[in-house]
């Protein structure tokens, strides 16, 4: 994207959006989900997390909901890209604008369920959290076995 | 030891690292800014290009506070499917006195680099207030708030001495009689129509939203519209004026 030909092409298209999410909701949004399920045991001093088998969900069910959003949005960029520069045998330009906004719509629908599915799946991470906190077993830490008074 | 081995110098003194992190942007930061120096200036010299008239600066702070810059961009670039969608490509000049520009980067909406004159004032007012009832595929949320909220007059002058205060040569005199000439401009019979003129020459005077009263927002919006990418004269342009 940072070479001419690519950005002639790529550029005030969806290709961006995509990029952009696949940075964000990919990775710092996978990095936080992974450290927050890392740290929260932690400072409420619980033995583990509520449930690894939500975690699993939580990740597959993000990862697809990601996957889906970041492919809408490459293809309907490219897409656009192309049909903003396409030309008919005459010389003329083929598509009016709004014939590329039209074109846009099914990706539109794809990245709407591919961006709820990532939504649930953060739901599903709330929750488990929350369980975590709220009803996990605590563990015994080391400093009040310690400090225990003799009998 | 060889080449390669020598890496962990770096890998294993942070302050090291840092350094020659240090010294690899430098030299990617000389090469991008060095050029510019050598440069006579970075916006073409054109002929046209004057500060918005208080009613257009009303309106583009419209634009700006509707974030229409979030879906139209005003760039078009130097392109053969652009240029003959859009128009002549951009200038840098043509937003000079913007601030901040509104190149965007996102087109959802087509390019408005210069969409003042390609349609009616009639279209503007019709299409801001429901998008559906011109272009019936069209994904853009209809304004129909703006034709019924008046412009705030009062703060008026102020918008100009804020420009001028990041570089746009407002004169004294314009500033003082900014409100006056935020309803000059949209009554071509008025005392002060000449006035204006006087200080904003070639600006459009006319009554943008087609209806009588006080100044509403659609007239604003329109009138800012209307005048974009319309000041240079491309047919007196001399593109290799500016080559260097």
């Amino acid at each position: 994207m940072s070479i001419k030909v690519v950005n002639s092409l790529s550029h005030y298209t969806d290709w961006t959006i995509g990029h952009v999410h696949s940075g964000a909701l990919g990775w710092v949004g996978f990095v936080s989900f992974g450290a927050l399920y890392c740290m929260v045991p932690w400072i409420w001093n619980r033995k583990g997390l509520y449930s690894l088998k939500l975690v699993n969900w939580h990740f597959w069910i993000s990862t697809i909901g990601i996957v889906l959003y970041i492919s809408a949005m490459w293809v309907s960029g490219i897409l656009q890209g192309l049909m903003w520069r396409a030309y008919t045998s005459l010389g003329f330009l083929e598509y009016s604008f709004i014939e590329t906004v039209e074109a846009m719509h099914p990706f539109y629908i794809i990245r709407a369920g591919g961006g709820a599915l990532f939504l649930i799946g953060a739901l599903i991470m709330a929750f488990n959290l929350w369980m975590t906190v709220n009803a996990g077993e605590a563990e015994e830490s080391e400093a009040a076995r310690l400090l225990q008074p003799a009998e | 030891m060889s080449f390669w081995n020598r890496h962990k110098i770096f890998e294993k003194n942070s302050i090291i690292l840092i350094a020659g992190i240090l010294v690899v942007i430098a030299i990617g930061g000389l090469v991008e800014i060095t050029p510019l120096f050598y440069l006579k200036s970075t916006i073409e010299v054109v002929d046209g290009m004057r500060p918005y008239t208080p009613l257009e600066l009303a309106g583009r702070n419209i634009y700006v506070r509707e974030g229409c810059y979030l879906c139209h961009s005003q760039m078009i670039r130097p392109l053969r499917d652009e240029v003959e969608r859009y128009g002549h490509y951009s200038l840098a000049a043509e937003s000079m006195y913007d601030h901040p520009f509104q190149w965007g980067s996102k087109r959802t909406g087509p390019d408005l680099a210069r969409v003042g004159g390609k349609y009616s004032d009639d279209w503007h007012v019709r299409h801001l207030t429901d998008p559906r009832a011109i272009v019936p595929q069209s994904v853009m949320p209809g304004y129909p708030s703006l034709a019924t909220t008046e412009v705030n007059l009062d703060d008026m002058s102020a918008h100009l001495r804020t420009s001028r205060a990041v570089g746009v040569p407002y004169t004294d005199d314009q500033i003082a009689n900014a409100r006056a000439d935020l309803k000059a401009q949209l009554d071509p019979d008025g005392n002060d129509a000449e006035a204006f003129q006087k200080r904003y020459p070639k600006a459009l005077v006319r009554n943008f939203d087609g209806k009588a009263g006080d100044p509403t927002e659609l007239d604003a919006l329109v009138a800012y519209l209307q005048m974009l990418g319309t000041l240079v004269d491309f047919k007196l342009y001399d593109e290799k004026a500016n080559l260097r």
